[in-house]
């Protein structure tokens, strides 16, 4: 079992987001994390979806999404050639004893800090499901009030964009 | 040009531009507006069934007799819910249909309105695509994509919900409509690299089988397959949706595989070095305990649905594409390669079929006590009426006699439920296949089970004139099920008995209270004269009670959840496979 993350096109329709997860759960796949927004063309959602699947199911997940009338398109995300991030909002305790300590961390790992109160402040980071990961441990003996967190967005690496032929064909059947 | 219409008028428009010609439906409260026009269309013919699964059903039994799409109706809430039994028969055999159906009005979705149910979030896993419309002008666009996306590719049903308020507002109509499907692009043609590494296998192969399902007649290749089969003298199988693909009387035809296949296709399953997978899915049925499925075979597989390729079974060769072109690129393929000097030499391996098939043909033991074997019943149906009739069958017992003792010349002359396996589909079904094929001789073979859970439809026969037959296999039981008690179960019939010595239901009396001919057949000696009397009666459905022994059992039979090499002839005969080793 290794997490696959797939780059999902769909038809910016009502009910697609239910084919999808109803698909996945119906075929016994579960799903890690799930992302869906607008993309540059305003038909089409984007969904990143991660599995923790081996190779051969997911070639049948991948096949079976693409069964979806109002599936577009489907590529598989390579780590290595693609930029991978989630977004976390945590609200930790931090009275003026250790308000400096937990801003200190802030810096270390490159987060904001965007709202402060006299005894909690809450951080906004992202990252890689690693990076996140380490810096809620860090974050931990201070006491965690709350936290809530992103599914992961994808995107891959250098000039070429997965839109663009697809997005081709959806203007010609416009 | 566009002619301002309700959205009722706009859907009965489109239904009769897409080339409808025959709706199976029951009215009510939200889809009444659409039923207004309807009344007056002289393209569509309204069929008024007495349930929506009949009309479920009727729709499929249409689609198959014909090659069109199916059309069923219904209204919101139990009346779309009534219909999904047959929508979700029509995604596991493929049927293309289109359910339509009425939704309360656009601002009472989600208030737990009367008669409301969310049919498109209960038929999401159930059909191809479907559709919720909530506006007037969408009506003509959605009955295009609808009818498109069930046709082609896969076939499969596809429902449209169409809310109460759209079908009464006023919209402008113009066709055809654009339609805009971007994520829909069936692949039909087939990769010819494929082609060729297949067509090289095919002559290297010393025991290939041509294990064929039912894409290839949904993709109007019999004839292809039938030239492929005799070019290269390659065995064929054909699984229960095949039946007919291939004519039963060839010689180059092993007969049925699965779980109460011919000993020899199983056989020759088992034994293959290459299977030519066309149109077929390695269902479980077919398969047996999937790790000892065909051992050492080579899979060639091709289907036009590229995710049931590799699903079940691994396909060294994957091909993604409609069987008839397919079937055409091998043809041409297998000419090339036997031009070269290249083409495979099955001899030995007929041998071993051969004896397989001499062996061990399909059988049965007439009952001791003189009562009548199901068995010898269809049989004769067989005999009497012959390969030009449709023959529809439900599930169970009855399915399986209709399958192994009918022969089958034609393709798409065997209509049954065979990956949902429903109760209740042959009377329904006939209806429909008797409405596509007004000119055929339609043959409902049911269990008494079966039967009695949409034998209302025998009224619609009666009433809109649909001469269907119905011969039902009557054991009291039912009888696949007490089949798998008596085997498995210690003989413990625990609620499998359904009194029919009792006569209650009295088949003939429903059958004439449906005003219907009702017949009834006890003895061997009495059943050519009642077949040959219901072949005369061509103006009123006919109902044949055929009381038949309750303990006759479907044989071959490989038990559920064990390998094919398990096949048992006859309760616990098993066949010897001799030439184990040949190769």
């Amino acid at each position: 079992m290794t997490r696959h993350t797939l780059s999902v096109l769909v038809e910016n329709k009502p009910g697609v987001l239910a084919r999808v997860a109803a698909l996945f759960s119906r075929r016994g796949f579960n799903i890690d994390s799930l992302a869906v927004g607008p993309t540059e063309h305003d038909d089409v959602s984007r969904m990143t979806i991660v599995v923790n699947v081996a190779e051969l199911p997911l070639e049948q997940v991948t096949k079976q999404l693409n069964k979806l009338v109002n599936v577009i398109k489907i590529v598989e995300l390579d780590p290595a050639q693609s930029v991978q991030r989630e977004l976390t909002l945590i609200k930790v305790r931090a009275d003026t004893e250790t308000r400096s300590n937990v801003l200190e961390l802030v810096q270390l790992f490159r987060a904001r800090c965007v709202d402060v109160a006299t005894d909690a402040v809450t951080i906004e980071v992202t990252g890689t499901p690693d990076k996140l990961d380490a810096f809620i441990k860090v974050l931990e003996p201070f006491g965690i009030k709350e936290l809530v967190q992103s599914g992961m967005v994808a995107i891959g690496r250098g000039a070429r964009s997965i839109t663009d032929r697809s997005l081709r064909a959806l203007d010609r059947s416009a | 040009m566009t002619e301002e219409m309700t959205g009722a008028q706009a859907l009965v428009r489109a239904l009769e531009q897409v080339g409808v010609d025959t709706v199976f439906g029951i009215p009510g409260g939200a889809i009444l507006p659409a039923y207004d026009p309807l009344y007056d269309s002289t393209k569509v013919r309204h069929v008024l069934v007495r349930h929506e699964q009949g009309a479920g059903h009727a729709a499929e039994g249409y689609a198959q007799a014909t090659g069109k799409v199916g059309v069923c109706m219904a209204t919101s809430g139990p009346g779309a819910t009534n219909l999904v039994t047959a929508i979700a028969d029509a995604y596991m055999d493929s049927v293309p249909i289109v359910a339509i159906t009425g939704q309360v009005a656009a601002p009472l979705i989600g208030t737990d309105a009367f008669q409301e149910a969310d049919i498109s979030g209960i038929t999401m896993p159930i059909t191809k695509h479907n559709f919720l419309v909530t506006d007037a002008a969408d009506i003509p666009r959605t009955i295009a994509e609808a009818f498109h996306i069930a046709a082609t590719g896969r076939p499969g049903p596809v429902l449209v919900d169409i809310a109460k308020d759209a079908l009464q507002a006023k919209t402008a109509f113009s066709w055809p409509p654009i339609m805009r499907l971007p994520g829909y692009r069936p692949v039909t043609r087939p990769h010819s690299k494929q082609i060729r590494e297949a067509a090289r296998l095919m002559a290297e192969a010393r025991r290939p089988v041509l294990y064929v399902g039912g894409g290839v007649h949904k993709a109007h290749a019999s004839a292809e397959l039938l030239q492929l089969a005799e070019l290269t003298g390659i065995p064929v199988v054909t699984t229960l949706m095949a039946k007919g693909t291939f004519p039963d009387s060839h010689d180059l035809n092993l007969g049925m595989p699965g779980m109460h296949g011919t000993v020899a296709a199983v056989g020759a399953l088992q034994r293959s070095d290459l299977l030519i997978a066309l149109g077929t899915r390695f269902d479980d049925r077919v398969t047996g305990r999937l790790d000892t499925f065909a051992p050492h075979a080579k899979i060639i597989h091709a289907d036009i649905d590229p995710a049931e390729i590799s699903k079940n079974r691994h396909a060294d060769v994957p091909i993604v594409g409609d069987c008839r072109e397919v079937l055409n690129d091998l043809i041409n393929a297998v000419k090339h390669e036997q031009a070269e000097g290249r083409s495979g030499d099955y001899t030995a391996w007929w041998a071993v079929l051969n004896g397989y098939r001499k062996t061990y043909p399909l059988g049965y033991d007439a009952p001791e006590d003189g009562s009548l074997a199901p068995q010898y019943v269809v049989e004769r149906l067989s005999a009497l009426v012959g390969p030009d009739a449709y023959y529809v069958a439900g599930v169970g017992q009855h399915q399986m006699w209709a399958a192994q003792f009918i022969g089958y010349e034609n393709p798409g002359t065997f209509i049954n439920s065979g990956g949902a396996g429903t109760m209740g589909f042959a009377v329904p079904a006939a209806m429909g296949a008797k409405m596509g094929a007004p000119d055929a001789t339609v043959w409902a073979i049911d269990g008494d089970g079966c039967f009695q859970m949409t034998n209302q439809e025998l009224a619609t026969c009666a009433l809109e004139g649909v001469p269907i037959k119905v011969a039902v296999i009557n054991n009291g039981n039912l009888g696949m099920v007490r089949q798998w008690q008596t085997l498995f179960y210690n003989e413990r019939y625990s609620n499998t008995d359904l009194q029919s010595p009792r006569r209650i239901p009295d088949f003939v009396k429903l059958a004439e209270a449906y005003g219907c001919v009702g017949l009834r057949c006890e003895r061997p000696e009495d059943v050519d004269a009642t077949i040959r009397k219901a072949m005369e009666i061509n103006d009123v459905p006919v109902v044949i009670d055929f009381v038949v022994h309750k303990d006759a059992m479907v044989w071959p039979m490989v038990a559920a959840g064990t390998s094919n090499d398990e096949i048992k002839f006859a309760r616990d005969m098993a066949p010897v496979w001799d030439n184990e080793e040949e190769s």
